[in-house]
């Protein structure tokens, strides 16, 4: 693999990496207040079509943003109603919200557009375009750094530099503020909250919001940045693979980060299997590519390569006690 | 009181969260300029109005019933088996395998082997998903989300690059041998004076509801049934009474997995008579409705896969000849579960005034 064709590869990375790190980050905020989120993937289906239906009514992709994360935070409402209100199986909410999507979607797309459940080709201002950072024109000139810069820090639309500050500040919220300390106490062991007088319901409605926040962005970068327009089931398991990727990174931050751009890197090279045979000098089959984030994450999960331990309190409804 | 009398809970929750369900949709349809009493007259007419309809919507049911079983043998021991879909995909390679390797004198011996074959690779395919919860306390729910995604990738290989035929462009195995063809409805003496040869129901319709007696008296008959029971309501008891985790999650997973796996007889061996990609559906998942709506008994799931398979055949019939897109049914089935296994809370307590009234009244 030469230069070039690196980081080419290493730009697509960020692009594909962009969205599993908004909805791992997503479900970070939900399973550290103990609320197991199936559902990250329905979220995201339901942001995407809505951000691609209004940004293709308005020619507003900043409005098609807004809408996209209404509609995922419906989602991560109707959510906390059935697992934090009426103490449901929250597994069973979050399987159930995906089918939603995937039917919803294209329903209200195909009622809308008629173009058989994707909404119309966006394009001019309905869309994120790549941005040039500052300093890519003096950078040009000099080697290796210039090309890296230009081509894989900068040139990226808004939203996938939103998606890397949410690293750090998420680090920051979780790690360095009251509301951090109880929301991930909240998970750990819920009584300990409430008898300190915090309100339980409250904190993890509130880490539902920010589930449902991040998981509109996600959609809405996946229809009006990554690709232009909603299609169906265009998410494609992303919403899983972000999953796998919080249990990768251990439910912490800055190990999202490297595991969503690790499968991002993965996904990347399955575009290109001409650079894997040039590289390797054997073919990989594309299913095994497709497969390693999820055999990956397996193998963390059965704790052979560190452990994965979740929250303590994830997935039980709290009760208080009378 | 707070607690509903035993019939409601078993029939009534489940038929309130059926109707608020259907509510949701038909509020759906009208939102999208559609006609709710012509929806439902369509489902109805083209599910139940004719043999034909008949013949699709029991092969639905078939596939529901195993997938169905699979979830509620699970549930039993407190696993949530949510990996269904790659069980029956699996199941399906299995099938392929058994009916490819011989030239079948006749379909019952092909059916018994492919059972066979089915069962074996959707057992195998739950087996490390439920080992690892066993042994190392791996969230079986997640594991076996991942091993559907696993099961997806190696079914696309396998029909790729060994089970494809030489010249053949689309991925797919090759056409079973004759001998590997299961008679239909419309082949089946008695049957065939009301099914036309057309129809894909076939007889695994009459194994599906073996398969249901079968679980029946493995969960309430027999002393593994009384383990998996006894280990799903009490982790703790159960080990105290000398009941082995590690047995009774691997069994009751085994299991579970073989019945998903088994669905492949009715959809690969009975219908398209060859394996093609993802060939079960979304029927895996499908078992995750039909249990809660069958409330994880034998009997319920029977009826529930019925209603399902209305369902499907009907919200087929209904893309066909209506406005209405087919995705309905999508959301139709997750608002079910939505309903009958998240919000059953809800509806609970939507019931238990009514109840109150009435003790109070008598």
């Amino acid at each position: 693999m030469d230069y070039a064709t690196l980081i080419e590869v290493l730009g697509s990375t960020l692009r594909l990496g962009t969205p599993l790190l908004l909805a791992c980050l997503a479900g970070l905020y939900s399973e550290r207040a103990g609320i197991f989120d199936i559902g990250l993937e329905g979220k995201m289906l339901m942001a995407a079509m809505a951000s691609g239906a209004v940004a293709a009514l308005t020619g507003s992709a900043w409005l098609g943003l807004g809408a996209g994360i209404v509609a995922s935070l419906i989602f991560a409402m109707i959510h906390g109603l059935a697992s934090i209100t009426f103490r449901g199986n929250q597994l069973i909410s979050g399987v159930a919200l995906n089918f939603v999507a995937s039917g919803a979607t294209v329903l209200i797309a195909q009622t809308l557009f008629h173009q058989g459940g994707r909404t119309p080709p966006l394009s001019g201002d309905a869309r994120f375009h790549g941005i040039a950072l500052p300093g890519v024109e003096a950078l040009s000139s000099v080697p290796w750094l210039g090309p890296f810069y230009a081509k894989v820090i900068s040139g990226h639309s808004l939203l996938v530099y939103l998606a890397l500050a949410a690293v750090p500040l998420t680090w920051w919220l979780l790690f360095r503020t009251r509301f951090g300390l109880r929301l991930r106490a909240v998970g750990e062991n819920p009584e300990s909250v409430d008898t300190a007088g915090v309100s339980v319901i409250r904190l993890r409605y509130t880490a539902l919001v920010l589930t449902g926040v991040l998981c509109g962005i996600a959609g809405a970068y996946m229809a009006t940045a990554l690709q232009a327009g909603f299609g169906r089931e265009m998410t494609a398991g992303r919403g899983y693979i972000a999953l796998a990727a919080l249990i990768f990174a251990k439910w912490r931050p800055w190990y999202a980060l490297g595991a969503t751009m690790l499968f991002g890197f993965l996904q990347a090279i399955a575009l290109r299997p001409d650079v894997i045979e040039g590289t390797l000098h054997m073919k990989i089959p594309v299913p095994a590519l497709d497969a390693l984030p999820y055999i990956l994450t397996v193998i963390v999960l059965a704790g052979f390569v560190g452990r994965a331990i979740p929250p303590r309190a994830g997935g039980q409804p709290y009760v208080k006690e009378r | 009181m707070t607690k509903l009398p035993t019939w409601a809970d078993l029939v009534l929750v489940p038929l309130i969260s059926l109707v608020l369900a259907a509510a949701i949709s038909a509020i759906v349809i009208l939102a999208i300029g559609g006609d709710p009493i012509e929806a439902v007259t369509v489902m109805v007419d083209g599910a139940l109005g004719s043999p034909y309809g008949w013949g699709y919507t029991l092969y639905y049911t078939t596939s529901f019933i195993f997938t169905g079983l699979a979830v509620t043998v699970a549930y039993h021991a407190g696993q949530f088996n949510i990996g269904g879909e790659g069980q029956a995909q699996l199941g399906g390679l299995g099938v392929a395998l058994v009916c490819l390797a011989l030239p079948w004198p006749h379909w019952s011996m092909a059916l018994l082997a492919a059972s066979v074959g089915a069962a074996l690779f959707g057992a195998a395919w739950a087996a490390i998903p439920a080992w690892l919860q066993a042994k190392r306390g791996s969230h079986i729910v997640i594991t076996t989300i991942m091993f559907n995604y696993i099961g997806a990738a190696l079914i696309v290989y396998m029909l790729v690059e060994v089970l494809r035929p030489v010249g053949q462009m689309d991925p797919a195995s090759a056409r079973f041998p004759e001998g590997a063809k299961l008679p239909n409805f419309g082949q089946i003496p008695g049957f065939d004076l009301i099914f036309s040869n057309k129809v894909p129901a076939n007889v695994s319709f009459f194994v599906a509801v073996a398969a249901c007696f079968a679980v029946w008296a493995l969960l309430w008959r027999t002393k593994l049934g009384y383990e998996i029971r006894a280990f799903g309501k009490s982790e703790s008891a159960a080990v105290y009474a000398g009941i082995s985790p590690v047995r009774v999650i691997m069994l009751s997973m085994l299991i579970s997995g073989g019945l998903a796996g088994l669905m492949a007889i009715n959809n690969v061996m009975g219908e398209s008579e060859r394996l093609v990609q993802n060939s079960s559906e979304g029927a895996g998942f499908i078992g995750i409705a039909v249990a809660l709506m069958g409330r994880n008994h034998p009997f319920g799931v029977f009826l529930a896969a019925l209603l399902f398979g209305f369902l499907y055949q009907g919200g087929a019939e209904m893309g066909l000849w209506t406005t209405i897109p087919i995705e309905l049914r999508l959301l139709l089935q997750g608002l079910v579960i939505l309903f009958t296994g998240a919000l059953d809370t809800m509806v609970r307590m939507m019931l238990l005034p009514f109840f109150r009234l009435a003790r109070r009244a008598a």
